[in-house]
């Protein structure tokens, strides 16, 4: 029997896929216009709060509450959820979650369920569970649209079709839609979509959401958006379900003056983003009459586990660190393998699936740090992936018990504790090397080293041992 | 599924066996030492206000209490709408001669749908960001009427605008508390960059805002 999800599968590593990535040169020139534009319009838009790092600290704090009392918040939540007319269902992975709207959609008979942009959605693959039971969830975001109808996935958590130009637009419009004649300019392409999809709004009985953030006191969930989509699903369906992660909590309405600056203007550079819709369950002659919130665990338990990797859970999806990453900008979304691409997906995915399941990642960055300086919530991303990268050796050295003696890494590694442990040892070994550079060393590098060394210059030249060291010269001051 | 509620409980408390039992959640201090109040005076908070709006792409009037009745006439008229969905509760004077108001009695999807535009009021205007807050109160209706017309045609008094989004959040606190009606966020026309990052103008939401501010 198949089952409806699969938590974990083998996925390529992340140089095998970037590889490929890079090689795709479309997807680099536009990788790298989008992450640019998007840069400047954020800087812009950051420089002209003079209380920026105020917020950031005030927006970290509030999360760094709300994770250390979870399981006070999340109770809090569900009360207030209840209290308003919601239901509340927890879901422990993907395949509890899945069940929980399949049946929610069966109930009230739906074959077709309209959705919001969501990533949680996404990573539980709720779209293809449902249709196995035959439900077809519509995506109604313009760029989830699109890479529905190409059968695609998404390349960056904001503009998940930043590798599609008009010209493929406007192809597979005609295509699937059955436009006959159809211009490729933007605004008749997104014309094309509200025709399409506005029968549907109108018409659909179920509609499911994510959730950017929802308030403990009083239940007050939101999502926030660009297109109207959002607006239309959250107001427009007789029932409504928002699949949140357990992470996603605030504590107060108040604590929206901090999360509601931060959010747009680290996103999509803008002051505020065009709408932001705010439910408490239901609300008689208004919207949606039935409303479910579904809170997923998925792995977020075992985050919160680790102390250093907890801060992890901070993430408000913003994707300001994806904008700015050197290696993002190169390689894109897709060399992740996970719907969690970037300096986030690169910390927040080994945590989520086990490190075992995808430890390279944590290598996947130069740790330059500027995924922590624009982080709106001050996650210390590099930190994070240090951490990890012990955890990796370390998780692998038990794995693989006295085995892991013969790595070579490791090998390499316990060597040069030896060396580091003894001064007299590192100063032989120096002198050692000065003699056995000679044949390699040309202009004062060394651009090619032997046998199992080769490795170590093979994307970069390496100084050679002066023919004083500071030691020596140190010593020498004295003589 | 409450064996999967208790579980994942567990499973929280477990992962925090670093936070001592006597750590309350406000024992974590929040430095709220961001601005919550802008000092401008408040011409300059309203002017700021037009000009964030503007600069949205909505279109931006600033008129006497006394023109809003005809200001709302010129305005459907150079939109060539005749039929305007109104809240029920919209003031009498608002509406011009020759326009036809179409009150809010639990009309159909179908019927807002058909309606050439809205014609709302607001709770509040956020100078900061250019935003609208529309909160379910008085001359504003329930969601959808602002939501299917493709145009939008809203009245917001000069002493609805505050200055910064924490001046907002306060003010709808006591409505989100007291009767938790839904809350929206409109900070100029539906909008996407989703194809080559070029900004459209409208997808799924009203694909005309256009604001008159009144003295």
């Amino acid at each position: 029997m198949r089952r409806s999800s699969v938590p974990i599968e083998l996925k390529a590593s992340f140089p095998e896929s970037a590889k490929t990535s890079l090689r795709d040169t479309q997807l680099r020139r536009n990788l790298g216009k989008a992450t640019q534009t998007i840069r400047g319009k954020r800087a812009a838009v950051v420089n002209e709060m003079p209380d920026w790092e105020n917020l950031r600290e005030a927006g970290r704090a509030i999360k760094q509450r709300v994770m250390r009392h979870l399981d006070h918040y999340l109770l809090e939540l569900e009360t207030a959820v209840q209290r308003a007319g919601g239901q509340v269902h927890w879901a422990r992975d993907a395949a509890d979650a899945n069940r929980i709207v399949a049946e929610i959609a069966r109930n009230h008979a739906s074959k077709e369920v309209i959705k919001v942009k969501s990533l949680t959605t996404d990573e539980i693959k709720m779209n293809e569970a449902l249709g196995e039971l035959g439900i077809h969830a519509l995506e109604t975001d313009l760029a989830e649209l699109i890479i529905q109808l190409a059968d695609e996935s998404s390349s960056h958590i904001l503009v998940p079709a930043i590798h599609k130009n008009r010209a493929e637009i406007r192809e597979l419009f005609m295509r699937k839609l059955g436009v006959e004649e159809l211009s490729d300019e933007p605004a008749a392409l997104a014309e094309v979509a509200r025709r399409h999809l506005r029968d549907k709004f109108l018409n659909t009985k179920v509609a499911i959401s994510g959730a950017n953030f929802a308030v403990a006191e009083t239940g007050t969930i939101c999502v926030v958006e660009s297109e109207g989509n959002g607006r239309m699903c959250v107001t427009l369906p007789e029932v409504l379900v928002s699949v949140m992660g357990i992470e996603k909590i605030i504590p107060t309405w108040q604590d929206y003056e901090v999360f509601l600056q931060l959010l747009p203007r680290s996103s999509t550079g803008e002051r505020m983003n065009p709408y932001s819709s705010f439910w408490t369950s239901v609300t008689p002659g208004d919207g949606p009459q039935e409303f479910h919130l579904v809170l997923l665990d998925n792995g977020r338990t075992q985050v919160l586990a680790d102390e250093m990797g907890r801060q992890t859970l901070y993430c408000i999806r913003c994707s300001a660190c994806l904008n700015v990453c050197p290696v993002y900008e190169r390689v894109g979304g897709y060399a992740y393998n996970s719907v969690y691409p970037g300096p986030i997906g690169a910390i927040l995915t080994p945590q989520l699936r086990g490190l075992e399941n995808a430890e390279s990642l944590p290598y996947a960055s130069s740790l330059c740090g500027a995924c922590y300086d624009v982080c709106p919530v001050k996650i210390n991303i590099p930190e994070v992936l240090i951490h990890l990268r012990g955890r990796v050796v370390r998780e692998r050295q038990e794995r693989q018990g006295v085995r892991h003696n013969l790595y070579p890494e490791d090998l390499a590694m316990q060597m040069l504790t030896q060396i580091f442990l003894d001064q007299f040892q590192f100063e032989r070994v120096q002198r050692l090397g000065r003699l056995g550079q000679e044949p390699l060393a040309r202009g004062g590098f060394i651009g090619n080293l032997p046998g199992p060394l080769a490795g170590w210059t093979a994307m970069r030249d390496m100084n050679v041992i002066p023919e004083q060291t500071f030691r020596e010269w140190w010593r020498s001051r004295y003589e | 599924m409450s064996n999967a509620r208790e579980e994942i409980l567990r499973r929280v408390r477990t992962a925090l066996v670093d936070v001592q039992a006597h750590e309350q959640p406000n024992h974590i201090p929040v430095d709220r030492s961001y601005r919550h109040h802008d000092d401008a005076p408040r011409s300059e908070i309203v002017a700021r206000f037009a000009e964030e709006v503007a600069d949205y792409k909505a279109v931006v009037h600033r008129i006497k209490q006394s023109e809003l009745s005809k200001t709302i006439a010129e305005a459907c008229k150079r939109r060539k709408a005749q039929r305007m969905i109104i809240p029920t509760d919209l003031p009498q004077e608002w509406l011009p001669k020759g326009i036809e108001g179409i009150p809010d009695n639990a009309l159909t999807y179908a019927q807002l749908d058909a309606g050439d535009g809205v014609l709302t009021g607001c709770a509040l205007g956020i100078a900061q960001t250019g935003t609208i807050v529309l909160d379910s109160g008085p001359r504003q209706g329930r969601r959808a009427i602002t939501l299917l017309p493709d145009y939008h045609l809203c009245v917001v008094f000069e002493d609805q605008v505050v200055g910064l989004v924490p001046e907002a959040i306060t003010q709808l606190s006591d409505r989100v508390h007291q009767t938790g009606s839904p809350i929206t966020f409109i900070s100029g026309p539906s909008a996407t960059s989703d194809i080559e990052l070029n900004r459209v103008e409208g997808v799924h939401g009203p694909r005309t805002l256009e604001v008159l501010i009144v003295a």
